[in-house]
């Protein structure tokens, strides 16, 4: 069994949010990260009325799209009422001009939002064929989402749709991902865009076993994050094979024991990895749907002192690996029904880290292989994405030493770390029907972490 | 002694055995890695490792059968144990058996048998040991003490069966590998065997090399991944010596028939060491395995026991099987040039070649086989391609399982040879004079 509290444990956060801790932190004016609300199945969508900013018929008809999903829905605010939630529909600006009413609207009842609350943009993307003063208007929502994310208190959250152009707000791909940003599921994502398209259409969302029927693979699923993916897609329905490499078997084991999966022991940069992973699924499922590239290594040097080894492994296992894998699965006949590939990329390939030029480089590279993947996989109907986690409580990060992981997990709007449970909740939404409308995204997650974007 | 006939051909049996897969933890040379660890601990991870690997998770089993040669007295369910400590079934029946070093092998004979006979449908056949946790028992007169004073009423009598008490009782009576008919150890008594068979040191030498080397060679291609689970910080065989050489094998003293002088020639390098670990072997009806959407990589085809008078000197202790594999050969109407690959027991190298010897010898063919001429010969290139007991070390009811899974395996990766199914042997020698040997064919599928 696995301790309640791991060494290097947030011991913090349950100390301010108790007692006498929470009365010193108030005086003294110390952060004070919120205990998040987190998934659990069967618990109720949102724990209050959900208010809808924003006129014209997107948002009339996404506010009819929450009322079949029997909540609380309001289109005016009732000063003093609490809020679960607060919708901002802006999918038809044509000027800056026009964002004044609704924002403020929305922020007129930000006192409102109840904690572990969530507020979510829809609008749409700039481009640089359109007009300058709409793209203007489209661009500004980014400045203000990410804003307004770091003026919430309290375990609330941000997060904006940018909706394709004939992506209405009440389309079935913008409601499976509305819902998953209105939900527990996101706890520790912040600040962050989800684009929504039609590569794919989303059918029933988030039953209570979204992924039940489905076939995923998750690399390194012995351990830490990918073990808490493995457990979050078994709990999602999905029979899951783990896989990493046979000198981490027997833990390997014991998660696939655990959530009632088999464990695929393979060195993911061996150059049949793949094809041994597709015979792994044709004998024992006959179908593969998700696969989930969550294996990686560091090996950190700064570069003045990398030597090729160090940068080599990392590279090998962190994207060469991928690459060769997702070439077997696009030749694979049994990948083909509305595949889903997402892959673990980091924070650290987005804004860089010092001392990790080999790790960001794979990271980074993750991301560039997702993008120009999307189109390969959008003929089948199927996705690939990425996440990017920020600061998450694992065993590597529980071995910094302890004034630098404190540092390093109270620098995001939500001033604490991550669970890998919060990767592996973003990750199973990727990988489910209600994600169809989402690919060549990189989804962060990371409490708004202040570095990138 | 007359030669034992071979047997006709058995009845057809309703339907055929296969070995779905194995896995095993790595072997671990005795007093280290697993010095803590008890059979029960070991038999269970290895379990364990096989329901993961097959999703097993919470499936009756129609039957487990497994043992350890050095066995606890309170591990009398040692096998049923493991089981209700596994993640398998609660409801999945249980039995420990034993016979020596081929606990493993009869395991999976007699559970293949049963599965043919459809009594059942699924089996898993295991083995464990440990050297390191070996049960340790008081002197019989220590014991004979305690047993009366159990018995006894009175402070006065009780007082009397103290005062037998002597010094020499209290020293402890450890298990040892010695025959109790003979009281000589099972290396002395290959050191007989090797050298009625003149079996030179080179030879041995040479042997154990090659077993390290095609064991290190089978790990560096990968062929072990789905074979063995790790165990305790342990991910190969740690007896495995890679980059073993003749020149530092020669440089080894003799530890066995030292009192034969120049003739000694049984090193530690040549010898098995002492080694804990634990094998399993998923087995099932071709039904049972279908149906359950599992590979199916090997038919287990005929399995033969034998028996030696070594007490009397004629064969040597570890000389069972080789009677018992031409017998089992006869019996399925082949002969060893109709063998794609051929696994023997190296509890010690002398073993393997006073075997190899034997079946090469046309005196020996004709006087105690009752053949022609000499059984035949073993193409070197078709023996133990993948090492053996030398490089992964022998904890002893574990090695069947651990050679039965392995040539499984290679059965199915050489799929077909000339148009028919390839076949393998495996011959296990075992103490009080015993073997078990069994014939096992790739599990080729009508596409």
């Amino acid at each position: 069994m696995r301790s309640r509290s791991a060494p290097g444990a947030d011991s913090y956060t349950a100390f301010v949010n108790r007692g006498f801790g929470r009365v010193l932190a108030r005086r003294l004016g110390l952060p004070r990260p919120a205990i998040l609300r987190r998934y659990t199945p069967g618990a109720p969508l949102l724990a209050g009325p959900v208010l809808v900013v924003g006129v014209g018929a997107g948002a009339d008809a996404l506010a009819g799209a929450l009322l079949a999903w029997q909540l609380d829905v309001r289109r005016h605010a009732t000063p003093g009422e609490r809020l679960a939630a607060i919708v901002v529909v802006l999918d038809e600006l044509a000027h800056p001009d026009e964002l004044s009413d609704p924002v403020r609207a929305a922020g007129a009842s930000l006192r409102d939002l109840a904690g572990n609350g969530r507020v979510v943009t829809i609008s749409r993307p700039a481009a640089a064929d359109q007009a300058p003063a709409p793209a203007a208007a489209r661009h500004a929502v980014d400045g203000i989402l990410r804003s307004l994310a770091k003026e919430l208190r309290a375990g609330s959250t941000a997060n904006g749709l940018m909706l394709a152009d004939g992506v209405a707000p009440d389309a079935p791909n913008t409601l499976g991902a509305l819902r998953f940003l209105l939900s527990a599921r996101s706890a520790f994502v912040d600040g962050q865009f989800l684009s929504v398209g039609t590569p794919g259409q989303a059918g029933a969302i988030d039953r209570a076993r979204p992924l039940d029927g489905r076939v995923a693979v998750v690399t390194g699923a012995a351990r830490g994050i990918g073990a808490a993916i493995a457990r979050t897609l078994a709990r999602d329905g999905a029979a899951v094979i783990a896989v990493d490499v046979p000198a981490a078997g027997d833990h390997l084991a014991a998660v696939a024991n655990e959530i009632r999966g088999t464990a695929l022991q393979v060195d993911i940069t061996a150059a049949d990895a793949g094809e041994r992973i597709l015979a792994h699924a044709a004998q024992r499922h006959g179908r593969l749907d998700i696969v989930v590239h969550n294996a990686g290594i560091t090996r950190d040097k700064l570069l003045a002192n990398m030597d090729a080894a160090r940068w080599d492994s990392v590279i090998a296992v962190n994207i060469a690996a991928q690459l060769r894998i997702n070439e077997a699965l696009l030749a694979s006949d049994l990948f083909t029904r509305s595949p889903r590939i997402v892959s673990v990329s980091s924070t650290s390939g987005i804004a860089g880290n010092r001392g990790q030029t080999n790790y960001a480089a794979s990271k980074a590279g993750v991301i560039g292989m997702v993008k120009a993947t999307a189109p390969l996989l959008a003929g089948r109907g199927g996705t690939v994405n990425a996440v990017a986690p920020g600061f998450i409580e694992t065993e590597m990060t529980a071995r910094i030493p302890f004034a630098t992981r404190e540092v390093a997990r109270r620098l995001n709007s939500l001033q604490q770390g991550g669970k890998p449970a919060d990767v592996a909740e973003a990750i199973a939404f990727l990988a489910s029907d209600a994600a169809a409308g989402v690919t060549g995204n990189v989804l962060r997650v990371c409490g708004q972490n202040l570095v990138g974007q | 002694m007359t030669p034992r006939a071979p047997q006709p051909a058995p009845a057809a049996l309703p339907r055929r055995a296969v070995v779905v897969g194995g896995n095993r933890i790595p072997f671990a040379r005795a007093g280290g890695a697993y010095a803590k660890a008890s059979n029960q601990d070991m038999l269970t991870a290895a379990l364990d490792g096989l329901v993961a690997r097959f999703g097993l998770q919470d499936e009756t089993i129609g039957e487990v059968a497994a043992g350890a040669v050095l066995k606890h007295s309170r591990d009398f369910n040692l096998t049923r144990e493991a089981v209700l400590g596994s993640a398998l079934a609660p409801t999945t029946p249980a039995y420990d058996l034993q016979q020596a070093c081929a606990t493993g092998m009869e395991a999976v004979v007699g559970l293949s048998n049963k599965i043919r006979l459809g009594q059942i449908d699924s089996a898993i056949a295991g083995g464990v040991d440990s050297a390191s946790d070996a049960p340790i028992a008081v002197s019989e007169g220590l014991r004979a003490i305690l047993l009366d004073l159990n018995r006894a009423k009175t402070v006065r009598r009780r007082a009397r069966i103290l005062a037998r008490l002597r010094p020499k009782d209290l020293s402890p009576d450890s298990p040892s590998t010695s025959e109790p008919r003979t009281g000589l150890s099972m290396g002395e008594h290959q050191a007989l065997t090797t050298k009625q068979w003149n079996i030179t040191r080179q030879a041995q030498d040479e042997l154990a090399l090659a077993s390290h080397q095609n064991l290190a060679a089978a790990y560096d291609r990968g062929f072990f991944d789905d074979l063995i689970t790790p165990y305790r910080g342990v991910a190969r065989d740690n007896n495995l010596r890679a980059d073993s050489t003749l020149a530092k094998l020669a440089s080894l003293k003799p530890v066995f028939g030292k009192n034969l002088g120049a003739a000694a020639t049984m090193t530690a390098g040549n010898s098995t060491p002492l080694t804990d670990g634990a094998s399993t072997v998923l087995l099932a009806s071709e039904e049972w395995a279908t149906a359950h959407d599992l590979p199916m990589l090997a038919t287990v085809v005929d399995g033969e026991a034998g028996a030696v008078d070594f007490v009397h000197g004629r064969d040597g202790l570890l000389m069972a099987p080789a009677f018992a594999v031409p017998r089992l050969l006869a019996r399925n109407g082949l002969t060893l040039d109709d063998l794609d690959f051929v696994e023997i027991h190296e509890a010690f190298a002398g073993t393997v070649l006073a075997t190899l010897a034997a079946w090469e010898d046309p005196d020996f063919g004709r006087d105690r086989l009752g053949l022609d001429g000499a059984f035949g010969t073993v193409d070197r290139g078709r023996l133990n391609v993948n090492g053996s007991s030398l490089a992964a070390g022998h904890p002893f009811a574990a090695t069947g399982g651990r050679l039965v899974a392995t040539l499984a395996k290679m059965l199915h990766d050489a799929g077909t040879v000339d148009g028919r199914p390839a076949r393998g042997l495996i011959s296990v020698c075992a103490a009080g004079g015993q073997g078990v040997v069994a014939l096992l064919e790739a599990s080729v599928q009508d596409a």
